[in-house]
């Protein structure tokens, strides 16, 4: 895992918000911005998957739209992995909700022949028919049910025809924008299950989007975890949930409910997500945060790397680590940083 | 538990009849729940969860009617009451929250109107007190600035604050009791925390009974004091929500937690019950969970089981009936 299949530099994107043109002239208003994703860098290494999570509107869903291309990004690169033919590695997306993303009107056929036949992958139908056979076949179909229609099928049936048509073009990467959130758990444990068996039959890349904190473990190899905009905290699954440095990854650890060792006396913490509209100064999370200080809210933190592979954009962080005299592996601008 | 519980739902059988016969959304459902005890409902989609609520609530889209069985509210039986009487039995003595707060509360009026509103209609009080009262609630469900947020309008609130001003709206007359069909479903969990526990903060200082249906086992693992676990329309297991569970008792159960995953040990792959559940109208002879069933015997295909004690619970499943034969 040691080449990345995608690297992510700086990436962001505005969304133009302003008031129309007319109210904006005669009321005076400024054009207004909103910051859905803010300068953010990420790798995901290659066969592996990397999840982002956060609560919603945290950006999330927009980085997953300007991965696969469905949004332009306002400014930063991302750059694909070469894949088996030598070309960029080809990307595909599975959508959250299985209702809306399957044309009524089209039989199951249809839906998963359409990338081969729009990107022409196959010559005759003959040809299109098996193919769509088999990927009815590998997602646990079978071919008779292309003759039906989306309605004819259960929420979890609908994904598993949602992944055979990303698959149609034999992607390498999958960006998955909360795949099983609108599924039961019985049927989303088995969508994951064949997601994991794909992603070890045929070597996909995945990345993982979710707000539900026990997936993302169950699925992920590393995570980023995403709070207005910014990645806040983005480290190796098992070193996050064993040791997560962010307070904000500390208070979603916290509060998710656990069913194995359940907390019936906790007291949440209070606060919710500010409007990304108007973000708070400085480090963005500084009005929920219980260790913030002045510093948090004049001063952005960068991100900043550490001896168990975890970048943590958090200024306590940084000098708790500091007065610990851990060294820092270096931090984005570059210059070391020692005690 | 006290002698008579709050609510007390006896052999509940619901029917929508359709141009093919009559599909049986609700068959035998038997529940209670005490003053001050929050009963958690579980189940996936179509198990019939938000129907219990809804039946209790006389709240069915017709054609689909209640064809069987009894539903008593502190001693009164409610399910033979007239659409009349069941108005004034709503707000004054079932709250309702539902799942999503944008569309529970009019965009149109101020919350406190429509809080005024609700407390004018059940209890004998004059406009100002009643404003005095609905302040006295935003601030109990914490709120802050009660005084001027009781002129705000729904949209000038965040989705946990909206949530927050239903479940205000559902204590206004002060019922007997709540049913919370999946309260936090629509909000974030850093949010869903907040509201489950001032759910089980209002329920034990006012005593009142909550009936919370919602789909995900970790909000009832952290909120209900016991669990109701249901399959096709019919109650599969019931009991103590920490014995459900460790130990679950009937194989639906098992293979539902058993398909969560965990924050604890990572597993490569997760139990998954195969298949999906049976449509309404094609529901299998016997036991409704047979087809999907690791141990399903003949018995299973041909008799439905009742619910019998297992444990410290009920279970409806031909394995514990055998195994207390074999034991007896």
């Amino acid at each position: 895992m040691t080449t990345p299949a995608l690297t992510v530099t700086h990436l962001t994107r505005l969304f133009n918000v302003s008031a129309p043109w007319l109210n904006r002239v005669i009321e005076r208003k400024p054009m207004a911005f909103l910051r859905a994703v803010d300068d953010i860098s990420f790798t995901v290494p290659s066969g592996g998957c990397l999840s982002l999570v956060g609560e919603s509107g945290c950006g999330k869903s927009t980085v997953a739209r300007l991965v696969t291309g469905l949004y332009q990004p306002t400014s930063g690169q991302m750059q694909f992995a070469k894949g088996k033919d030598g070309k960029p590695l080809a990307a595909q997306m599975i959508f959250q909700d299985p209702y809306a993303s399957l044309n009524p009107r089209w039989r199951v056929f249809d839906i998963i022949a359409e990338p081969l036949r729009e990107l022409k992958l196959r010559d005759t139908e003959a040809e299109i028919a098996e193919r769509v056979g088999e990927l009815l076949t590998t997602v646990g179909l079978v071919p008779r049910d292309g003759r039906k229609f989306p309605h004819e099928f259960s929420g979890g049936q609908r994904q598993r025809i949602s992944i055979a048509r990303a698959l149609a073009t034999e992607p390498e990467f999958l960006v998955c924008d909360e795949p099983t959130s609108a599924l039961d758990v019985s049927v989303q444990a088995q969508i994951l299950n064949l997601m994991r068996k794909l992603q070890d039959e045929m070597g996909l890349t995945y990345l993982f989007i979710s707000h539900d904190m026990s997936v993302v473990r169950h699925m992920s190899d590393q995570i980023a975890v995403m709070y207005l905009g910014r990645i806040v905290e983005q480290a190796e699954t098992e070193v996050l949930f064993a040791d997560p440095k962010h307070p904000y990854t500390q208070l979603l650890l916290d509060t998710i409910p656990n069913v194995a060792d359940p907390r019936r006396d906790r007291v949440p913490q209070s606060g919710e997500v500010p409007s990304p509209m108007n973000p708070p100064s400085g480090c963005t999370f500084h009005p929920r945060c219980p260790q913030a200080d002045a510093r948090c809210a004049a001063e952005r933190p960068e991100m900043q790397a550490y001896g168990d592979g975890s970048r943590v954009a958090c200024h306590r962080v940084a000098e708790a680590m500091a007065a610990l005299a851990v060294p820092t592996v270096g931090n984005s601008t570059g210059q070391r940083l020692s005690a | 538990m006290t002698s008579m519980p709050m609510l007390d739902v006896r052999d509940l059988r619901v029917e929508f009849p359709g141009r093919h016969g009559s599909v049986t959304a609700l068959d035998g459902v038997s529940l209670t729940i005490a003053a001050g005890e929050i009963l958690g409902v579980v189940g996936e989609s179509g198990a019939g969860k938000s129907m219990t609520g809804l039946a209790v609530q006389g709240l069915l889209e017709p054609p689909g009617h209640i064809a069987g069985g009894e539903v008593w509210l502190d001693g009164r039986r409610i399910d033979t009451l007239s659409e009349r009487e069941m108005q004034h039995v709503r707000g004054r003595e079932i709250g309702a929250i539902f799942q999503d707060p944008l569309t529970s509360l009019n965009p149109l009026f101020s919350v406190g109107r429509q809080l005024i509103e609700t407390i004018r209609l059940h209890l004998p009080l004059g406009r100002a007190e009643a404003r005095q009262r609905a302040i006295a609630l935003l601030a109990e469900v914490g709120i802050p600035g009660p005084e001027e947020r009781v002129d705000h309008y729904p949209h000038q609130f965040s989705g946990g604050m909206r949530q927050r001003v239903v479940i205000a709206l559902a204590l206004a007359a002060r019922p007997k009791l709540i049913i919370a069909d999946e309260p936090t479903t629509a909000l974030d969990v850093s949010i869903q925390a907040q509201i489950t526990s001032l759910l089980r903060k209002l329920c034990k200082e006012h005593g009142t009974a909550v009936m919370l249906v919602t789909h995900d086992m970790g909000v009832i693992a952290e909120t209900a004091d016991r669990v109701a676990v249901m399959y096709a329309g019919r109650l599969v297991e019931i009991g103590p929500v920490a014995d459900v569970i460790a130990r679950p008792s009937h194989p639906y159960t098992r293979g539902l937690m058993g398909s969560i995953p965990t924050l604890g040990a990572r597993v490569p792959r997760l139990q998954q019950i195969d298949g999906s559940m049976p449509r309404l109208d094609a529901i299998p002879k016997g036991c409704a969970f047979n087809p999907r069933c690791p141990h399903v015997m003949p018995r299973c295909q041909t008799e439905r089981p009742e619910l019998r004690p297992s444990g410290s619970g009920l279970s409806a499943c031909w394995l514990n009936t055998q195994a207390q034969e074999r034991a007896a």
